[in-house]
C-alpha cells in the first residue's frame, strides 16, 4: 500500500490514490431521504464533491454518526461508515482513529446529538485532539423527534415541548469547542458551498481535531433560523467573515470593522469611520492564545440569529493523542523486540514461579 | 533454643490492621512464602471502599486471609485458625469469625484507652475473660519493631511503619516459610529509599528472631508442601490473569488488543495492568467515561482491532446501550464485568455474583450476549481467552462476568504452555462475496456485510482499508444479506431470530460438561458458575468424605448453556443451585430447562462458606435418599471403618 506524503497533515498515513476519484464513486446506491429543502442535501453534495479532492483511497475514509437527521449521512457515502448510537460517534471515532493511522476519520453529528446527549464525548474528544474532522450540523432544532428545541435554540422558543417558550439558555457552538481546547474550530454555512468547501478541506488538513459548526437550515420544524446570514439582502450586514491575516471587515461597503474593547478583552462591532484604521482588529487564527478567537465567537447572537462570524476562528498545531497513543506503543514495542509467542511466555511466567516436577 | 515442630495439614491466618497499616502487603508477601515453599493456597483480601478510613475505626479495617496447605485446597477458608491483629479495631472486627481455640497474636501498643474507645470497647478485652476462649499472644510488635530499626534513624513514624514487616517475620518463622522472596521484594520496592529499605528488611529479620527466641511461642508449625501436577507455577490474582489473558488472546489472534476503559473498583487492576504491555500492540484508552470506554472500543474493533472494555456492574448499567449497538453490528467486543456489591454504588470492595440477568438481559430488544464466567483466579487467564474465541468467530460481544474476590483473590497457577494455547483467527473479508445483476443486465461483485458463515451464522468482518469492500452498519435493523437498513416486518422478525440463533450455535463448539459424580450413585447435583466453585467443591468434598453421593458441575459458559445441560439436569432428583445473589441461575434454569431448581443464596458481599454449603447439600442428601446425614459423626464413623 502507498503512503506517499500527501501536502495535509491531517491526512499523513493515510495511502494516496492510485487515480483521480470522482463524487460519484463516493456516492452509495442508498436513496437519499432527507426532507425536500433541507440542508442536508448541500453538505451532502459540497462532501462527496470535496472528498475526492482529497486524492486519498475511498476505503480508507471512515464516517460515523450518532443519531439525528444529519446521522443519516455515512448510508449515503460510498466508505466505510457507522451510523451509531445517540451522541456517542465521537468516542467511537475515537477508537478508530486511534486504532489506525492509515484512516481519515469524520464525525458527522446535530446539536442534539453533539451538544446534549453527546456533550461530553465532544468535549473530551477536542481535548485530546485526536485526528478526525467533526461536521457539527447545527439547525437549532430536534429534527428527527419532530420539533422539540435544541441546545442551540434561542431561549423563549415555543415547541412542541415548550408551549410557554423554552427555558434553556443556549450553547454557542464553537464558544463551547474553543474553551474545550479545540484546535481546529470553524463555522460555515450549508448553502455556500465555496465557502463550506474550502472549511471542510482546511479541517481536513488539520491535524487533531477539527470542529465545523454547519449552521443548516430545517425548513420543516425552524425554517428561516438562518434567514438572516442568507438573504441577498441582509447578508453582507449579518456574516462577519474571518480570513486570517485579514482585517475583519463586513457589510456592503465594508463599512464595519471589529475593535477591542480596552478595558474588557471583549470584541464588538463598530463603524469603521468612527474609529482609527490601527485599532480594526486583523485575524489570526494561528495564534497560540485562543482569548481573541473565543472574544470573536462572542460576536454571534445567542438568541434569534441577526449577525454571527464565518470562517476559522483557530487553526493551531498540538501534539494529537492518536499519534502519542500510536507512538508509546511503538516505542514500547521497539524496547521489546521478538517473536509475539516468546514475549507471551515470558510475561505470563514472571514474578517468582517455583517447578514442580 | 530448640522448639518443638508440629506437623499441620492446613492453617488458615488473617492478617487484620488499619487501611495504613500495610495488611495487604504483609498478605500478599506470606502468600508469595507460601507459594515458593510449595503449599497449595487460597486468599481472600478484604479492605474498606475508603481510601483512608479513620484511623483506628472499625469501617478502617482491613484484612487479608490465606489459607495454606500439604493437599489440594479450594477455598481461602471458612474460619481464620490465626488472627494477627495489628490494633483493637481489628480485633473487633474480626473476632466474630474466630473458632474456639484459636490464636490470635495482638499488637498490645496500641492498647489505649483512645483507641479502645475509637474501636467501640468499654474495657481492654486484653485485661478482662472476654477472649479467654482463645491462645492470645500478647506481643508489643511496634514497640519491638521501634527498637529494633533505631540503628536507621528514622522518625518514630516511620519507624513504626516497618511493624507489618516484624509481624510477618514472625510469622515467617512460626510457619517455616522461606524468606528469600520477601527480603528481595523489599530490596526492590525500596531501592530509592536506602534507610526505609534496610529498616523494613531489619523489621523482618528481627521478627523471625524474635520468634526463634522468645518463650512466647514454644512450637513452630510445619505445613508440608503439595502435590500438584507437574509444571512451573506461579501465584496469581484474577485480575493479573485476566489481563494476561487478554494479551494472549491479542498474541493468539494476531490482532493488537484495544482497551477503553474507565477506572472503576474492582476493575482498575485490569487496566492497570493492560497499559504496561503496550510492547504487546496493547492501547489503552482511559476514557471520559463507562459509554465513551465501551465507544472507543467498538470503533477499534471497526477498525479490525481486539475492542475490549472493563469495568463493574455500575459501568454495565451504562454500557448497555453500546452493547446493543455492538450485537447490532454484530462486531468482536470483549466486555469484562468484574462484578461486586450492588445495586447501585452498593458495596465497591466486596464479592456479588449477582449481574448474571444484568448480562443475560440488561439491553433493549433482543438482544442477546454470549456470557462466559472463570472459576478461580487462575482460571480467569482461561476464560479471557475462551471470550476472545468467541467474540472473534461469531462477531459478537461477549460478557465475561469476573468478581470481587476472584479479581483480588490469588491461587498457585500453573503457567501454561504458549504453543498449547488455542489459535484465533480472526479470518477478516478481504474479497467481494455476492453478484448482483443490474437493469442492464449486467452482473456486478458486491460486499454483502451480513452475508453469514452457514457453520457459525457470522457475518464477515470486513475492516476500513479494504478496497472494494466499502459498506455501512449502524444501530438500525439490517437487511438480511446486504445489510441496508430495513424497515421490512419479516425481515426484522428473521434478523432477531438469526442473531439469537447465531449465539445457540455457539454451543455447538462447547466440550461436554464435566460431570464429577465419582461414585456415578449420586441423586443431588450442586450446579454452579463462577467463583463460588471453590466453596461448591470443598462442600462437596465434605459431604462425601462423611459417605454421601453427590455430584458437582461447573458452567463455565452461561449463554448459551452446553448442549448437554438439559440431560444431565434430568440425570439428578435434585439440582441445588448456590449463588452469591437471590437465585439468577436458578431462574434462568428454570425457565430453559423446567427444572424444579433449589437456590442457596447468600448476598454479603462474602465468598459462601464451605461447611455451611455442605450442611446444606447433606440435607438435600438425606431428603433425596430417605436417609439421616450427619457430616461430623458420620466423618468419624467412616474413619473408624477406614481403619
Ligand atoms: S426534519 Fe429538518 S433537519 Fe430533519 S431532514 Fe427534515 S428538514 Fe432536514
Amino acid at each position: 500500500m502507498s503512503t506517499t506524503a500527501l501536502p495535509f497533515p491531517g491526512l499523513r498515513g493515510v495511502p494516496e490514490a492510485d487515480e483521480k476519484q470522482t463524487a460519484k464513486e463516493f456516492t452509495s446506491d442508498q436513496e437519499v431521504r432527507w426532507c425536500p429543502g433541507c440542508g442536508d442535501y448541500a453538505v451532502l453534495k459540497a462532501v462527496q464533491g470535496f472528498l475526492p479532492e482529497l486524492g486519498i483511497r475511498r476505503e480508507n475514509v471512515v464516517f460515523v454518526s450518532g443519531i439525528g437527521c444529519s446521522s443519516r449521512f455515512p448510508y449515503y457515502l460510498d466508505t466505510y461508515g457507522m451510523h451509531s448510537i445517540h451522541g456517542r460517534a465521537p468516542s467511537i471515532a475515537t477508537g478508530i482513529a486511534t486504532a489506525r493511522e492509515d484512516l481519515s476519520v469524520f464525525v458527522v453529528t446535530g446539536d442534539g446529538d453533539a451538544l446534549s446527549i453527546g456533550g461530553n464525548h465532544l468535549i473530551h474528544a477536542l481535548r485530546r485532539n485526536v485526528n478526525m474532522t467533526i461536521l457539527l450540523f447545527n439547525n437549532r432544532i430536534y429534527g428527527l423527534t419532530k420539533g422539540q428545541y435544541s441546545p442551540t435554540s434561542e431561549a423563549g422558543k415555543v415547541t412542541k415541548s415548550t408551549p410557554m417558550g423554552s427555558l434553556d439558555h443556549p450553547f454557542n457552538p464553537v464558544s463551547l469547542a474553543l474553551g474545550a481546547e479545540g484546535s481546529f474550530v470553524a463555522r460555515t454555512i450549508d448553502s455556500d458551498r465555496k465557502h463550506l468547501t474550502s472549511v471542510l478541506s482546511a479541517a481536513a488538513a488539520h491535524r487533531g481535531t477539527s470542529f465545523v459548526e454547519i449552521y443548516q437550515n430545517c425548513p420543516i420544524f425552524n425554517d428561516g433560523a438562518f434567514d438572516a446570514i442568507k438573504s441577498p439582502d441582509t447578508k453582507a450586514d449579518a456574516i462577519i467573515p474571518l480570513v486570517d491575516g485579514e482585517q475583519i471587515r463586513f457589510g456592503a461597503e465594508r463599512q464595519y470593522g471589529v475593535v477591542r474593547d480596552q478595558d474588557t478583552g471583549s470584541v464588538h462591532a463598530v463603524e469603521v469611520a468612527d474609529v482609527a484604521e490601527k485599532d480594526l482588529l486583523v485575524h489570526d487564527a494561528h495564534s497560540p492564545d485562543p482569548t481573541t478567537a473565543f472574544a470573536l465567537s462572542r460576536l454571534t447572537d445567542n438568541g434569534v440569529l441577526h449577525r454571527a462570524p464565518i470562517g476559522i476562528f483557530r487553526a493551531v498545531e498540538r501534539p494529537t493523542y492518536d499519534d502519542q497513543a500510536r507512538e508509546q506503543v511503538t516505542t514500547a514495542h521497539a524496547a521489546a523486540p521478538g517473536e509475539p509467542a516468546d514475549k507471551l511466555a515470558a510475561l505470563i511466567s514472571g514474578g517468582d514461579t517455583w517447578t514442580v516436577v | 533454643m530448640s522448639k518443638q515442630v508440629k506437623q499441620l495439614d492446613r492453617v488458615i491466618i488473617r492478617f487484620a490492621g488499619d487501611s495504613g497499616d500495610g495488611m495487604q502487603l504483609t498478605g500478599d508477601r506470606f502468600t508469595q512464602e507460601s507459594a515458593a515453599w510449595g503449599n497449595d493456597l487460597s486468599t481472600l483480601p478484604n479492605f474498606p471502599a475508603e481510601i483512608r478510613a479513620p484511623q483506628g475505626t472499625l469501617p478502617g479495617v482491613s484484612s487479608f486471609q490465606v489459607h495454606f496447605a500439604d493437599h489440594d485446597i479450594l477455598t481461602p477458608g471458612d474460619a481464620p485458625d490465626v488472627l494477627v491483629a495489628m490494633n483493637p479495631a481489628a480485633l473487633k472486627a474480626n473476632l466474630g469469625d474466630l473458632p474456639k481455640g484459636a490464636a490470635i497474636i495482638v499488637d498490645t501498643h496500641d492498647f489505649t484507652t483512645r483507641n479502645l474507645t475509637k474501636a467501640g470497647y468499654a474495657a481492654n478485652p486484653l485485661e478482662d475473660d472476654s477472649l479467654a476462649e482463645f491462645a492470645v499472644h500478647e506481643l508489643d510488635l511496634t514497640g519491638m519493631t521501634v527498637e529494633a530499626v533505631k540503628e536507621f534513624g528514622l522518625s518514630r513514624k516511620d519507624a513504626a511503619r516497618a511493624k507489618n514487616m516484624f509481624a510477618l517475620g514472625l510469622l515467617s518463622w512460626m510457619y517455616g516459610r522461606p524468606t528469600e522472596t520477601t527480603v528481595a521484594f523489599l530490596e526492590k520496592r525500596f531501592a530509592k529509599v536506602p534507610d526505609i529499605r534496610d529498616a523494613n528488611i531489619m523489621a523482618f529479620n528481627k521478627g523471625w528472631h524474635f520468634g526463634e527466641t522468645t518463650e512466647a511461642f514454644v512450637v513452630s508449625y510445619e505445613v508440608k508442601p503439595a502435590p500438584m501436577p507437574p509444571g512451573t507455577y506461579r501465584n496469581i490474582t484474577g485480575n493479573l490473569a485476566l489481563a494476561y489473558g487478554l494479551v494472549a488472546g491479542g498474541v493468539q489472534s494476531g490482532l493488537p488488543v484495544f482497551l477503553g476503559s474507565y477506572p472503576i473498583t474492582p476493575a482498575s487492576d485490569i487496566l492497570h495492568e493492560l497499559s504496561k504491555h503496550k510492547g504487546f500492540g496493547v492501547t489503552t484508552l482511559q476514557a471520559e467515561d463507562e459509554i465513551a470506554g465501551i465507544g472507543a472500543a467498538i470503533g477499534a474493533s471497526f477498525a479490525g482491532h481486539l475492542g475490549v472494555t472493563t469495568t463493574s456492574g455500575p459501568g454495565i448499567a451504562l454500557k448497555s446501550e453500546a452493547l446493543g449497538l455492538a450485537v447490532m453490528t454484530e462486531l468482536p467486543l470483549l466486555v469484562i464485568d468484574v462484578q461486586r456489591g450492588g445495586p447501585s454504588t452498593g458495596l465497591p470492595t466486596k464479592t456479588e455474583q449477582a449481574d448474571l440477568l444484568q448480562a443475560m438481559f440488561g439491553r433493549n430488544g433482543e438482544s442477546p450476549v454470549p456470557i462466559v464466567a472463570p472459576q478461580s483466579p487462575g482460571d480467569c487467564f482461561d476464560a479471557a481467552l475462551e471470550a476472545v474465541r468467541i467474540a472473534i468467530t461469531y462477531r459478537t460481544p461477549v460478557m465475561l462476568l469476573s468478581d470481587g474476590m476472584l479479581a483480588n483473590g490469588s491461587e498457585p497457577w500453573r503457567i501454561p504452555e504458549v504453543a498449547e494455547l488455542p489459535e484465533i483467527d480472526p479470518k477478516f473479508a478481504t474479497e467481494t462475496n455476492h453478484t448482483t445483476t443490474d437493469k442492464t443486465g449486467e452482473e456486478k461483485a458486491e460486499f454483502w456485510p451480513y452475508l453469514r458463515d452457514e457453520e457459525t451464522l457470522a457475518r464477515p468482518w470486513a475492516i476500513p482499508g479494504t478496497p472494494g469492500l466499502e459498506h455501512r452498519i449502524g444501530g438500525l435493523e439490517k437487511g438480511d444479506g446486504h445489510g441496508n437498513i430495513s424497515y421490512d416486518p419479516a425481515n426484522h422478525d428473521f434478523m432477531v431470530r438469526t442473531r439469537q440463533a447465531k449465539v445457540d450455535r455457539i454451543a455447538d463448539s462447547l466440550p461436554p460438561l464435566e460431570v464429577d459424580d465419582p461414585s456415578g450413585a449420586a441423586k443431588v447435583l450442586v450446579l454452579g458458575w463462577g467463583s463460588t466453585y471453590g466453596p461448591i467443591g470443598a462442600g462437596v468434598r465434605r459431604v462425601r468424605k462423611a459417605g454421601y453421593h453427590v455430584a458437582q458441575v461447573h458452567l463455565r459458559h452461561l449463554n448459551p448453556f452446553p448442549n448437554d445441560l438439559g440431560e444431565i439436569l434430568k440425570r439428578y432428583d435434585k439440582v441445588l443451585i448456590p449463588e452469591m445473589n437471590l437465585g439468577q441461575l436458578s431462574l434462568l434454569l428454570r425457565g430453559k430447562y423446567l427444572v424444579d431448581a433449589i437456590g442457596y443464596n447468600q448476598v454479603n458481599g462474602m465468598p459462601l462458606k464451605a461447611a455451611a454449603l455442605a450442611d446444606a447439600i447433606g440435607t438435600l442428601v438425606g431428603e433425596a435418599e430417605g436417609i439421616e446425614v450427619e457430616l461430623v459423626a458420620t466423618d468419624a464413623k467412616t474413619k473408624e471403618a477406614r481403619r
